[in-house]
């Protein structure tokens, strides 16, 4: 099985919800992420942040699907480290 | 997250807060004004019946309400859907899926019953009174004096409101809202007469 343990992502957001609420939502979309979010850029309604999010096995998909919800866009996956893993069963 | 926070939520990301404030201050403010000169100008007045005054503040009372959800509705779904049309230009992304949607859909909606039930709330804990005389119990005072005292004391616990949220006097906030309350009797006094 391969893990995802750590992506990094340039997202465009609105200013709300601020950087706090927008990382906690990512945090809530697995049991054990953690994040860390840098403002890039600013611009009158939106913001360019970068997006490390690190996890034991991280889903993409609810991370993106996050993002979404908050209003965000992904733009890029700049960095991602996979690890592979043997099969538990 | 529970409907408290959600609602918490939506309002923060649409910076609501203030508008939902104004609303409920205004409207209310609105709501108390009208039964104080309604209940004066029945006091002046021949005498009418309890069942008349109080059927007739009801019915402005339903009126005010109606008109506040209505038009805060109207009103605050035109401006949160040109806030998130906005907000997609500066995305260039369609946001109908995320919480500014979600929030341009139901904050007009929450703004709309605040700006209702501010006046209808407030006018009838204004003729609480009247029912009160009405049903047979007996009061310290005549139920229309009863209900000017208590509608005084709403306009001043409003004036209170804001200057708590202004962050100045609220002993001399409360007292400017009273003496809007009191030039309005007044002149209602000078000019039913005429």
């Amino acid at each position: 099985m391969i893990a995802v343990k750590k992506v990094i992502l340039d997202i465009l957001k609105p200013h709300q919800p601020n950087a706090l609420e927008f990382s906690r939502t990512i945090a809530e979309a697995g049991v054990d992420y953690r994040v860390r979010l840098t403002v890039v850029e600013m611009d009158e309604n939106t913001e360019s942040v970068q997006v490390e999010v690190l996890g034991n096995s991280i889903d993409f998909e609810a991370v993106q699907s996050a993002i979404t919800s908050m209003g965000g866009s992904l733009h890029s996956v700049d960095l991602v480290e996979v690890q592979s893993e043997p099969d538990m069963d | 997250m529970s409907l408290l926070q959600h609602t918490r939520f939506h309002l923060r990301i649409t910076g609501s807060h203030h508008i939902l404030r104004r609303y409920f201050v205004v409207n209310g403010f609105d709501g108390a004004l009208t039964m104080l000169g309604l209940i004066i100008g029945f006091l002046l007045s021949s005498s009418t019946s309890l069942t008349v005054i109080i059927n007739v503040c009801l019915g402005a009372a339903i009126a005010l309400g109606m008109s506040g959800i209505s038009s805060a509705y109207i009103s605050e779904t035109a401006e949160r859907k040109r806030a998130l049309g906005k907000l997609e230009e500066a995305m260039v992304t369609d946001l109908q899926d995320s919480a500014h949607a979600d929030a341009a859909r139901r904050v007009p909606l929450l703004i709309a019953l605040v700006n209702g039930f501010a006046p209808l709330g407030i006018s009838l804990l204004i003729l609480t009174p009247l029912w009160m005389s009405n049903i047979g119990i007996s009061l310290p005072i005549p139920p229309l004096y009863a209900a000017i005292v208590i509608a005084l004391l709403l306009i001043f616990l409003l004036g209170v409101f804001l200057g708590r949220i202004a962050g100045i006097s609220w002993l001399r906030s409360g007292i400017q809202t009273l003496f809007v309350a009191v030039v309005t009797a007044t002149l209602i006094y000078l000019l039913a007469g005429l």
